[in-house]
Order: C-alpha cells, then structure tokens, then sequence
C-alpha cells in the first residue's frame, strides 16, 4: 500500500511556526509532590546507608544474594531468609561519561553514572550509581571502587549517603 | 491450542514528525481511518478497538486511553488500552490478536499513538520517573544512563567497537531514505557521521539514538472467514510471545537480552519455527539505539551472542541481502513516537510481504517477517511473526 499511496497525513511543525505566532497552544504547569513510603526492604536499607552499610538480601533456597534487598526472592517467590551487610566495596560492570543532566542541559564535566557490582552480592548483582575523583579518561569496567561515604552527621538513610564510588585497590595481605 | 486465524488485513500510518499540528486524537483518526479504508471497511466492521501508548507523562493527560478513544474510533465498543513502555507498539497487535484469536470477537481495530513533543522542554525528563523512586531517582538519572550502561557492557564483553555498531544507524538511516512517512532518511550518510556527532552520554552518540517524535499507526485484524473475504493478501500472525526480566535492572547480565530469547522463543513454538535463521526473511528488531537493533538480534536467536555486528558487516542484513533487518529504516531513521514506531515495524511486514512497499521491497517474495518491541524498565520483549501462510 505505501507503493500505492502517494500522500501520508500528519503535518509537520518547525520552531519558526511557533516564534512567528502561527501556531496558537496553551501551556500549563503541574506540581505533584508525594510522600513514598519506604517499606520493609528498603527501609532497612536505608537505614543501613545511614549506618554506614550496604544492606543486601540472602535466599538461601537460590543461595542467591541480591542488592538492594527485598523481601520476596523473585526466582522461587520464597520470602527472603535474611538481609546482610555487604562490603562499601565493589567492580565497575560498566559505566557511562554523560555530558547531558537528566532535563537535557548540556555539561561540560560529565557526569560518570555506572552500575558497580558489590562486593558479597552474587555475580553481576550491583546498584546504580556514580563514580567520583577519577579522570574520566581512566575509568575502565572491571576497575575495583569504594564508596565514598557524607560524614555520619550528615547521612539523612538515603541513596545520595553514598557521594560517589572512587578508584580503590584492595591492600596486599 | 484451539485459537483460530487471525489475519493483518489493512494497515495506515502518518508521517512521523518531529512536532505534529494534529493533536492525539487526530494522528490516531488519521492512521485509523487510512488503516480501514486500505481495506475497504467502515468502523461498522470493526467489534472491538485496542489502544496502544506510551507514559501518560508525555502528554499530561491522565487516563490517556479514554482521552484518545474518539480519534481510535472506540466509543460503545469493547475498548483496551496495554501498556509495557516501548515494547508497547508490539504488545498491542499480540492484545488484539488474541481478541481475535480466542473468538470473541470476528475483527480488532489496533491503533498506536505518541505525542512526545507537549512535554517541555524535551520529553527526556519525562523518563526521570522510570527509575525507582527510593534508591535511583535521587541520583538525578537521565534516561541516556541506562542506554548508555548497557551498551557499553555489550561492547566490553564482546570487544565490538562504535564503528561496529555505527553501521546498522547508517544502514537503517539510508533505508529510510525510501520510506515517504520517515523523519530521518538520509541516503548519504556515512559511518564517519555517525562517530564525529555529539557524545551524549558516551558510548552513546547523536547518531545512535533515534529521535522523540509525534505520529500513529493502525492496523485492521480480522478472522479468517473474515479476512479472505476482505482481501487476497491477508497477512497471518503465525505466532506471538512477550516476557519480562527482572526489574532490578542492575542485578541482571546488560550483555544479552534474555527476555526478548524468551518471549522469542514462545513466538516461534507458535509459528512453529526451528532454525528461525533461515525461516525468518525480514526482521524489524527494536532499534531505539543502534546496538539494540544488535543486541535484539542475538535475543532473538537471529545471530550468535556477540556476532550481529558481523551480519551487518557482511551485508547479510541490508535490504537485498540474506536477512534484511530493518528495510523500513526503523526507528533510527523513520523515527520514534513510541508505542507506534514499534507498530510501524508491524505494518512495514504487512507492506512488504503483500510486496507492497514500494522502493522499500526486500527482493525475491518474502513469505515470513518478525517484528519485536522492548521497553518498560528495559527488560520487556514483545514478539509478533507475521506470514503469507496462515
């Protein structure tokens, strides 16, 4: 059929139809603010960031231990048996140098978001975050990290308790 | 498993533009109404509509199904509107499938709308709400990280480089060059283009993302007593799967697309395929980004792990080559209004196995033809198989 049809419908706007007043629209503004309520899981979680800890959850039926914790385990809908602290440390599985904010203004110094595997969770099992005092040009997957912690006084049980994740290697016993 | 046929009969579409005059409503009038009379049918025919489109977020209008059922030609029939994120555009024709399929209904109207360009100033923000609310969205995430993580992950593990990927964003961009609805067609382009545009969120370019844009698609399903009476090209769906990953996107291997083998494999079961690599002769994998288009391609067991690159290399996917991948240009080059680009991939099978599309038709009669979406938090596969054999 598109062999048969010679004109598809929709019109295209550009930017001048809009600086040149041909185009009339209405614009409005919505503010929605919400209060979420943090749970069982995830609220020990937070808590543990707030400690100091990076909390996991253990199901010993999959011997599985993912991050961040919950409390079913999706493989066998078995209730998680335990949650564990984890190390502050971990492995770059892999990371990104964005030079764009998340409501598209451009930066000149990126922003190095990364999925960075903790150390005690299973195999590939990390969290989001981002990586900091690292020349951007330097970061590589598979580098080993530590989380760089706000001081103790200042941690509100948040993700943001955890600034960045910096280059670290393990000392040699 | 006592489902009846169920054929594509009539498919229509608008361009897709990077900001429409039309509202919603009227892109989906305007592909609905081109989509019936394609098939010489009024809304008459038609028992039952299904709704598919992307986050309420874009258009600021809550209950988007009900906002957009007068242009979807829905009122006083059974109406339905799915959702799972970009895999959406696929996931509506297997909902009306089965509307179809299961006997309740003798025809479906299916119908995929996108409006991104109200959202000011670029519906990218819209996304911030994808990501957990409690453990990610404090970070201030940008929808370009996920991309941006997981093709570099697929890049390390399997040693491809941009410029590997870089070609299948020029060989669908050129592919579009032949498609009259597409936004981004250019039939000059060239790998270098690709590599010296704009580093977003590095490894990902200007060139390997494929645009926010406004457009719809529909198509006409109808049951087989039905369908060989509307036309003498019906296009049967032959099978159709879907399956979702887990949601903890970072506890999961980003290499491989494992959910799009899953819902891939339920597909061919379906349509009863074995070696889907020589029983497949078109492929519309989902490509949003470049590598997708590859990733999908390994997932859906159309390449080994690691080797779609080479296919492309090899011209093995090009539109006259042994597996053409994307002959409409895809969503790199005709453009991404979500839930109907991934329905465009639908119609352009319909086109193209009625040896109907025009300077776009893939060579030598194809006779079987895949399209797959994905989406939701990146681990939503959506598979339809769409053949000249019921």
């Amino acid at each position: 059929m598109t062999a048969k049809i010679k004109e598809f419908p929709g019109t295209a706007l550009s930017e001048k139809d809009f600086e040149a007043g041909k185009i009339l629209f209405v614009n409005d503004q919505m503010k929605a603010e919400y209060a979420w309520d943090t749970g069982t899981a995830i609220g020990e979680y937070l808590a543990g960031l707030k400690r100091g800890v990076i909390l996991g959850a253990r199901c010993l039926h999959c011997r599985k231990t993912v991050v961040p914790p919950r409390l079913v385990c999706e493989w066998c809908f078995r209730p998680m048996q335990e949650f564990v602290p984890l190390q502050d440390t971990g492995r770059v599985n892999t990371f990104s140098l964005c030079y764009v904010t998340w409501d598209v203004r451009r930066i000149q110094e990126p922003e190095i978001p990364a999925v960075i595997e903790i150390d005690g969770a299973s195999p590939l099992h990390g969290i989001m975050h981002k990586l900091g005092e690292v020349d951007p040009k330097k970061v590589s997957i598979g580098m080993t990290v530590k989380a760089v912690w706000k001081p103790a006084e200042d941690r509100q049980g948040a993700i943001t308790d955890i600034l960045h994740f910096k280059p670290w290697k393990e000392a040699k016993q | 498993m006592g489902m009846r046929k169920v054929a594509v009969v009539g498919a229509g579409m608008t361009k897709f533009v990077r900001r429409a005059l039309e509202t919603g409503k009227e892109l989906s009038w305007q592909a609905a109404s081109m989509a019936l009379e394609s098939c010489e049918m009024t809304l008459d025919d038609i028992q039952a509509v299904c709704m598919g489109t992307a986050p309420d977020a874009f258009d600021g209008v809550h209950m988007k199904a009900e906002y957009l059922s007068d242009g979807a030609g829905a009122w006083r029939k059974p109406y339905m509107r799915s959702y799972v994120g970009g895999g959406t555009g696929v996931f509506a024709p297997i909902q009306g499938w089965y509307h179809v399929a299961s006997g309740l209904f003798d025809t479906c109207l299916v119908v995929c709308e996108e409006k991104m360009s109200s959202y000011f100033p670029h519906a990218q923000a819209a996304f911030l709400t994808i990501f957990d609310h409690t453990t990610e969205r404090a970070l201030e995430p940008n929808l370009l990280w996920i991309f941006a993580l997981e093709m570099n992950r697929y890049m390390q593990t399997y040693g491809i480089s941009k410029a590997d990927i870089a070609r299948i964003a020029v060989q669908n961009k050129r592919n579009a060059a032949d498609h009259p609805c597409a936004l981004l067609g250019e039939a000059e382009i060239t790998v270098e283009d690709v590599l010296n545009s704009e580093v977003l969120a590095w490894p990902v370019q200007r060139l390997d993302v494929s645009p926010i844009s406004d457009g719809a698609v529909a198509i006409v399903l109808a049951a087989e007593h039905v369908a060989r009476r509307v036309t003498d090209k019906p296009v049967w769906i032959q099978g159709v799967g879907w399956a979702l990953d887990t949601a903890y996107w970072t506890n999961r291997d980003l290499a491989y697309p494992r959910y799009v083998e899953v819902a891939a494999r339920m597909a061919y079961e379906m349509a009863g395929i074995r070696e889907p690599r020589k029983e497949i002769h078109i492929a519309e994998p989902y490509d949003p980004f470049d590598y997708k288009a590859l990733h999908h391609l390994e997932g859906l067991l159309l390449a080994d792990r690691g080797q779609a690159p080479q296919l492309v290399a090899d011209g093995v996917t090009a539109r006259d080559g042994a597996m053409p991948v994307c002959p409409s240009g895809g969503l790199l080059g005709v453009g991404n209004p979500i839930a109907a680009a991934g329905l465009m991939k639908v119609a352009e099978l319909f086109w193209q196995l009625r040896g109907e599309a025009g300077a776009r038709q893939v060579p030598g009669q194809p006779k079987r033809g895949l399209a797959q979406a994905w989406g939701d938090l990146m681990q939503v596969g959506t598979v339809v198989i769409v053949g000249t054999n019921p």
